[in-house]
């Protein structure tokens, strides 16, 4: 496929405080990314994703690096000529427009003739439904709405790049989900390239073909979201996406590593040389946990700690000897019982992947 | 140096703005900041070059140490006055549930709409020689109201209003809840005052006493009516050196003195107490509990209110009725004649004044609400610079840049002396802070991501400004409107030094006739004034009530 949206090496620096140092937001960031992809953009607050988006729209001038869309370069344009669309994280909708007249804004600034332009908008209406919404003033929408109205202001332009910054924090739980899957829906239905920031690691997992994630203005890991959560890059990945026990062994050949004396299966081939001291990483729902006594082959014993009900799952923190403290997560606990703070138990923590050392 | 070359390459992007910015500065630079520069090298100019010579003066002659003292004796005690007087009234608007409250309101802030001396003019009527009360009720023949007394009584009237809209700004955004915490952990009604309320607003107090003391020392009005000549202050003596002794150089020399004061308590006010104010703007109004006060303290303060509202309607209505009385103090007979003067002898100058504010304020209006967007949303170098020299004139006294513009316009390369243009100018650009200061506050609640969001579909700087933000600042804009032209049409200060046989203000007129002893007709003018002011203020408010509603249910951000 072919590179729709690429950066290179670039690199936002921010006025220190009172002449102090300069910060650095985005650290000499290289990005390639396909036509048609879905990109998130994930980290934790302060990691420098909004900043990158907000170089790719042009509201933040680069110090350093370039922005290509396709064969253009356009990280000196202004941002009205750059030929993106971005639904905003507070929607940002004209609320002295109505809906039909906020979605036909950036068609008006193109100078399109009005038959065109209503046709062009009517249908894109039509795709969110809103078309029985059109008259309306956006003080008189619902939350979800109105976030149907910025997602249509942007689509309507069939921009080269649609951007989206964190825009459903704003709703809640449940018309998150609803949301993210019109989103994606319709990302996929127009193929257009995308680029979205949130701090939230379902939505980027629900949504994204490829997750890129963030950390102090640098990229840590970009890859598919089943590939990140089976085989992050490194600590902070593993500890960032999802949950994870982190253990010490030592690698024995490709496929197997010692902890605390048991010898235990990787997940994958590890090119990691034999000897090597590594760190593992190990899901807490992937862990099998058994009473002490039965028969659990190569599980290491340790003893229930604490003991939570949450409901469609059970949290246990175990302790294990000469591990330490080893998270473990059952699901359906209504059904299989609960284990009592105090018992003996087995845990067998299944497949393991080696993060690389040094990281 | 690097950042302001890659400010200026971002704003060259819009090539449209960057004229803008250009024009802006440079008109801030010939019509704010040169007039201050020539009134200043003025002040400085000797006989054989540049030095203090002026300034010895002080030192040397009584009038202009008594000037200088008087000044200062009077803004400071009329500033605790109006501050004291103010927050009262805050008080009893914002925490308690006493009655009237929208109709004190209205009466206490009625003095800002009408010409800034017509107090002096309702103390005349009250209290000089031919005084209802002076002379008719107890019988005094010579008592003088002239001197201190009379200008700190006209100038308490006159500014009480401005201290008051302040004060009860701070206060309303005390959060009351604070009050009901300090009486739930058992404090009395009294340590909840003292403890909590007042600390939290003291800034504000602050505050308010500088903008009182800045406003009492450049007023021109009340003191040239009320003064009197064993009195001298600093503004009225700087007109008379140069329109009676035709002293340019003096003149200017007392306007650097008044400079002085005003530009300090100005860069204290805005600059120290303002970054201390406590105050949380959130824009939810949060509901007074009213249990902090006693029902005791909520009448005795709601006593000093309903007193100085009664003065406000006692001081209209004399004005009201010395413009229809033949001769105060010895014929009152009703009659018209001072109204016919008006509009047959004075209606030329009915005609300039409305011209004249009627073309300075939507200008003035329009550079606020512009230089308030650039301020606010856009970098670029001397962004800084151009904030400072256009709210430069909220610190400079009127009769400073009057002084300021005489000596800039008089003469090459831009003679501007006698025409409309002057004046129009002038009130262009003393009264754009008014608007810069509302667009800014504005500007800050609304979201920027909506005018990202405009940029971001394709529309440029100006054609953001023109189709999002100036409908969304609209109402501040026109609320700014409002008091612009108020100020307009009841400027004094500088307006004085700029009017001519073919251009001249109601306002002067006023000044005039008082001068001459005319007080009916100075009345009468009044009286038309203030219904010209409340017309304008009608319209405006009702063309803002229509667009407000369409705006104001909306969610910013």
């Amino acid at each position: 496929m072919a590179i729709d949206l690429k950066l290179v090496r670039l690199r936002k620096e921010f006025a220190g405080h009172d002449g102090g140092a300069p910060v650095v937001a985005v650290d000499d960031v290289d990005l390639a990314i396909e036509k048609g992809a879905m990109v998130t953009l994930l980290g934790p607050s302060g990691c420098g994703k909004t900043t990158l988006l907000r170089m790719i729209a042009g509201f933040e001038e680069p110090t350093s690096g370039e922005v290509w869309f396709g064969q253009r370069r356009v990280d000196r344009l202004a941002p009205n000529a750059r030929d993106t669309a971005m639904v905003f994280q507070s929607y940002a909708i004209f609320p002295h427009l109505n809906v039909y007249e906020n979605v036909a804004f950036g068609l008006r600034m193109q100078r399109m003739d009005k038959a065109t332009a209503k046709r062009r908008v009517d249908e894109v209406l039509d795709l969110v439904g809103l078309t029985a919404m059109a008259h309306r003033a956006p003080s008189q929408l619902s939350g979800g709405q109105q976030q149907r109205v910025a997602l249509a202001r942007c689509i309507v332009l069939e921009p080269h790049v649609l951007l989206f910054d964190e825009p459903l924090s704003n709703l809640d739980a449940k018309l998150r989900e609803q949301m993210r899957v019109e989103i994606r829906e319709l990302q996929q239905r127009l193929g257009i390239t995308s680029v979205y920031v949130t701090h939230d690691q379902t939505e980027a997992m629900a949504l994204s073909d490829v997750v890129v994630v963030m950390n102090s203005g640098r990229i840590e890991q970009v890859a598919h979201p089943a590939e990140i959560y089976a085989r992050p890059a490194n600590r902070f990945v593993a500890d960032f996406i999802g949950r994870a026990n982190f253990l010490g062994g030592a690698v024995v050949d490709a496929r197997t590593v010692e902890v605390a004396g048991r010898r235990l299966a990787l997940s994958a081939e590890t090119p990691i040389a034999a000897h090597t001291t590594v760190t593992l990483v190990a899901r807490p729902e992937a862990i099998d946990l058994s009473p002490a006594g039965d028969d659990v082959g190569d599980g290491l014993p340790g003893s229930i700690t604490r003991a939570m009900f949450l409901g469609d799952h059970a949290e246990y923190l175990v302790a294990v000897p000469g591990v330490g403290d080893v998270l473990v997560v059952r699901s359906n606990p209504s059904q299989t019982g609960m284990l009592e703070p105090g018992s003996a138990v087995v845990v067998n923590p299944g497949p393991l992947h080696a993060l690389p050392p040094g990281v | 140096m690097r950042r302001s070359l890659q400010e200026v390459r971002l704003l060259a992007r819009d090539p449209v703005l960057l004229v803008l910015v250009v024009v802006i500065m440079a008109s801030l630079l010939v019509f704010v900041v040169y007039p201050l520069v020539l009134v200043l090298l003025q002040a400085f100019r000797t006989p054989d070059g540049f030095g203090l010579d002026n300034f010895e003066l002080i030192a040397q002659r009584r009038l202009y140490r008594n000037a200088l003292r008087n000044s200062l004796v009077v803004g400071a005690v009329v500033g605790v006055c109006s501050v004291v007087l103010g927050y009262i009234a805050a008080y009893v608007m914002t925490r308690t549930d006493a009655p009237l409250k929208r109709l004190f309101h209205n009466l206490t802030i009625l003095p800002i709409v009408s010409p800034p001396f017509a107090g002096a003019i309702s103390i005349l009527f009250l209290f000089g020689f031919n005084g209802i009360i002076t002379r008719h009720l107890l019988g005094l023949d010579n008592f003088s109201i002239y001197g201190f007394g009379g200008v700190v009584a006209s100038q308490i009237f006159t500014f009480t209003p401005i201290a008051y809209l302040s004060l009860r700004g701070v206060l309303a955004g005390i959060n009351p809840t604070l009050e009901d915490a300090a009486l739930n952990v058992g404090a009395s009604r009294s340590q909840v005052f003292w403890r909590v309320v007042f600390p939290l607003s003291l800034p504000g107090v602050a505050s308010a006493f500088l903008v009182v003391l800045i406003e009492s020392m450049a007023d021109f009005g009340n003191p040239l009516v009320l003064a009197g000549a064993a009195f001298p202050m600093l503004a009225p003596q700087a007109y008379l050196e140069i329109t009676g002794s035709f002293n340019l150089a003096r003149g200017a020399m007392l306007a650097a003195v008044l400079l002085v004061p005003s530009v300090t308590a100005f860069a204290i006010q805005r600059y120290y107490i303002n970054k201390r104010q406590y105050v949380t703007v959130t824009g939810k109004p949060t509901a007074s509990t009213s249990k902090s006060v006693s029902p005791a303290a909520k009448w005795a303060l709601f006593a000093v209110v309903a007193l100085f509202g009664l003065i406000v309607i006692a001081f209209y209505g004399v004005i009201l009725l010395g413009a229809s009385t033949a001769v105060w103090g010895f014929d009152y007979s009703v009659t018209l004649r001072h109204f016919r003067y008006v509009f047959e002898v004075g209606w030329d100058t009915v005609k300039d004044t409305v011209i004249v504010a009627v073309l300075s304020t939507p200008i003035s209006g329009v550079l606020g609400m512009l230089i308030a967007f650039l301020v606010v949303r856009r970098r670029f170098p001397g962004k800084g610079g151009m904030e400072f020299m256009s709210i430069l004139n909220f610190a400079v006294p009127g009769t400073v840049a009057g002084i300021g513009y005489i000596l800039a316009f008089n003469g090459p390369p831009l003679i501007l002396t006698g025409t409309l243009a002057i004046l129009v100018l002038n009130f262009v650009f003393r009264y754009v802070p008014v608007g810069i200061q509302s667009g800014i506050a504005v500007l800050r609640q609304i979201d920027p991501s909506i005018e990202e969001a405009a940029q971001n579909l394709g529309a440029d700087g100006i054609t953001t400004f023109r189709k999002v933000t100036l409908p969304l600042i609209a109402p501040a804009f026109f609320s700014g409107l409002v008091f612009g032209f108020v100020r307009a049409m009841t400027a004094i200060s500088a307006a004085i030094f700029l009017v001519s046989a073919n251009w001249n203000l109601m306002t002067v007129q006023i000044l005039n006739q008082v001068g001459s002893g005319r007080l009916g007709v100075a009345a009468a003018f009044s009286v038309v004034l203030l219904l010209i002011v409340l017309a304008a203020i009608g319209i405006i408010s009702l063309i803002v009530g229509r667009r407000a509603e369409a705006a104001s249910t909306v969610r910013f951000g």
